[in-house]
This record gives structure tokens, C-alpha cells and sequence, in this order.
């Protein structure tokens, strides 16, 4: 049965929390089953959170093979990086 | 405590594991009313462990085995569905209201995970279908007796009953069943549990259940 229930990623934003972050994955035949059975899995059933289903297949990866030029930081130019800016009091979330 | 010992019974049986985490979130949520209520009447263990088949008080429709998957969703179906009304008419009862504000958020989740069974199996393949139809069927006869007046609760029963049929009539035809034709109350109906009459396969639960407690009585765990 379960080899036709395709994967699904789920992504839980906490009562607290100011984003979405992906908690893990199940099977699940349907969006609204992948929903509830989030709950089950990784809520726990905290109130005030906010679960996204997606199937996994919709998700679209970096290759590892290409990491370098993805994600290797070009360290000798500072300019790139938001370093040089004094962050005012009463800015959050950054 | 009935049910949740029943649907405890799906651990490692489920057809898939996230449902087995859903059935077993659902026990726990009833063996935590369970424990309430039985708290509410004395103590909690002596209630569970040592009364004998006739002083449990347990509807019959609770006790019924699991059966297939669709068997165990129509029982799901027909009983959290009342669970939610009763416990909505209880809000304000001033023995059962807090108990039943808290616990009317879980049976909703109850209700709504049967509705979603009830639709997939019910409008999913021809075997589910049928399947899902025969547990309706054979548990429709169970039905009548959750509506018999409980001495010490003041509640409109009729009204329950109505909206009950009303909700579970939906769900049944939204999902491309029928409305088991059946007698709810009567004499081809159940209705003793209340009385203590209950059917046998509930002894059988029971020495299960108890049997570590009457082999060590007074033990502490």
C-alpha cells in the first residue's frame, strides 16, 4: 500500500517561530492526509503552528556536483557581504 | 478506555505507519479522558483493573473488535462524531464543563480523521467501498443506545441524536454510501452496555487488559 503513497516534505512554523523550517518527510496519499499526518508526526499538536505539504516531487535541488561555484563565498571581496552596516536599535529579526 | 484499548490494539498493524501514529495519538487522547473521568469516580486503577465485565458501563459500540481498517473507521466515525456533540452540550455543565471544553478540541480531530477515511474508503475503490459499507452496517445496530438518557445528565438527547444523524448522514453520502437501513434502538439493537450487558468478545479485552493487575494486585508501576 505504501508504495503508492508518494513523498511528502514538511515544513513547521512554531507558535514562536518567524519562518517556516522543513522538519522531515512522510508518505502520504493526498495533500490533506500528508496535512494531518504531519500534525501527528512532527507538531505534536502545539497549538499555533502553521505546517506546508509539499510533494517532493515539486522540489527542485542543488547538485552537489556543482557546490562550488554555488556556494563557495567569495571571501577576497568583503564588498559583497553586508558587513560594514551599523544595525539601528528596535530592528528585528535579523 | 474501552475504545482507546481497542484502537491500541492497531499498534504495529496499521496499513501504514503514519496511520498507525494517528490511531495511537487518538488512544492516547481517550485513555487521557478515560483517565479524568475515572479519577472523577474514585481511583483510576481500581475502576480499570478490578471491576468485572457486568459494572462496566462502556456503550457496546465501543467494545466491538477492530476488524478490518474500515470497520475500525466506521466505529471512528460513528462514535467521535457523538463524542463532539456530547461534550459541545456539556460546556457549561458545571461537573463535565471543563473537562469537556478541553476534550471537545481532540474529538473534533477524532471526527475529522474518520470523515477523511470514511470519504477515501467509501468513494476510493470498489473492495474499500464495500468494505466500508459493511462496517457501517454491522455497527449501525450499536448506534441507538448512545442517545438513551444518562441518569444525572441534564442534556436535550433528542437534539443530539438529530444533529448526530444529520452529520453522519452527510459524511455517509458525501463519501457515495448509504445509510445503513437498519434498526438503531429496538430489539434487533443493542443497548445494555449501559446497564452492564455487553457483548463476548468484551470479556475476552478485558482478561487481557487486567490480567498483569490481578496477578499483582496492590503493586505499584
Amino acid at each position: 500500500m505504501s508504495g503508492d503513497w508518494p513523498l511528502w516534505e514538511v515544513f513547521v512554523r512554531s507558535r514562536r517561530g518567524l519562518s517556516h523550517t522543513h522538519a522531515g518527510s512522510l508518505h502520504a496519499p493526498d495533500a490533506e492526509l500528508a496535512l494531518r499526518n504531519a500534525r501527528d508526526l512532527y507538531t505534536r499538536r502545539s497549538e499555533g503552528v502553521s505546517i506546508w505539504v509539499v510533494p517532493s516531487t515539486a522540489i527542485t535541488a542543488s547538485s552537489p556536483d556543482e557546490k562550488d561555484p554555488f556556494f563557495e563565498p567569495a571571501a577576497d571581496k568583503p564588498y559583497r557581504h553586508p558587513t560594514f552596516y551599523e544595525i539601528p536599535d528596535g530592528v528585528k529579526h535579523l | 478506555m474501552v475504545l482507546s484499548h481497542r484502537l491500541a490494539e492497531w499498534a504495529g498493524h496499521a496499513p501504514v505507519l503514519e496511520e498507525e501514529v494517528a490511531l495511537a495519538n487518538i488512544a492516547l487522547d481517550l485513555l487521557g479522558q478515560a483517565r479524568i473521568l475515572l479519577s472523577m469516580a474514585g481511583d483510576e486503577d481500581e475502576l480499570a483493573y478490578l471491576r468485572e465485565e457486568r459494572a462496566f458501563r462502556n456503550l457496546q459500540l465501543v467494545e466491538q473488535p477492530n476488524g478490518d481498517f474500515a470497520h475500525t473507521i466506521a466505529r471512528q466515525l460513528l462514535f467521535s462524531t457523538y463524542q463532539r456533540f456530547l461534550y459541545e452540550a456539556l460546556a457549561g455543565d458545571p461537573v463535565f464543563g471543563p473537562l469537556a471544553v478541553k476534550a471537545v478540541k481532540e474529538v473534533a480531530y477524532h471526527q475529522d480523521h474518520a470523515e477523511q477515511w470514511t470519504l477515501r474508503l467509501g468513494d476510493g475503490t470498489e473492495e474499500s467501498q464495500g468494505r466500508m459499507q459493511r462496517g457501517l452496517d454491522a455497527l449501525w445496530r450499536f448506534t441507538g443506545e448512545m442517545f438513551r438518557p444518562v441518569e444525572g445528565l441534564a442534556l436535550n438527547w433528542q437534539k443530539l441524536e438529530e444533529r448526530w444523524l444529520a452529520s453522519v448522514t452527510a459524511v455517509i453520502e458525501r463519501a457515495t454510501l448509504r445509510v445503513p437501513g437498519g434498526p438503531r434502538t429496538g430489539a434487533w439493537a443493542a443497548g445494555a452496555g449501559r446497564e452492564g450487558l455487553h457483548t463476548e468478545s468484551f470479556g475476552r479485552m478485558l482478561a487481557e487488559m487486567q490480567h498483569l493487575h490481578r496477578s499483582h494486585p496492590g503493586a505499584s508501576w
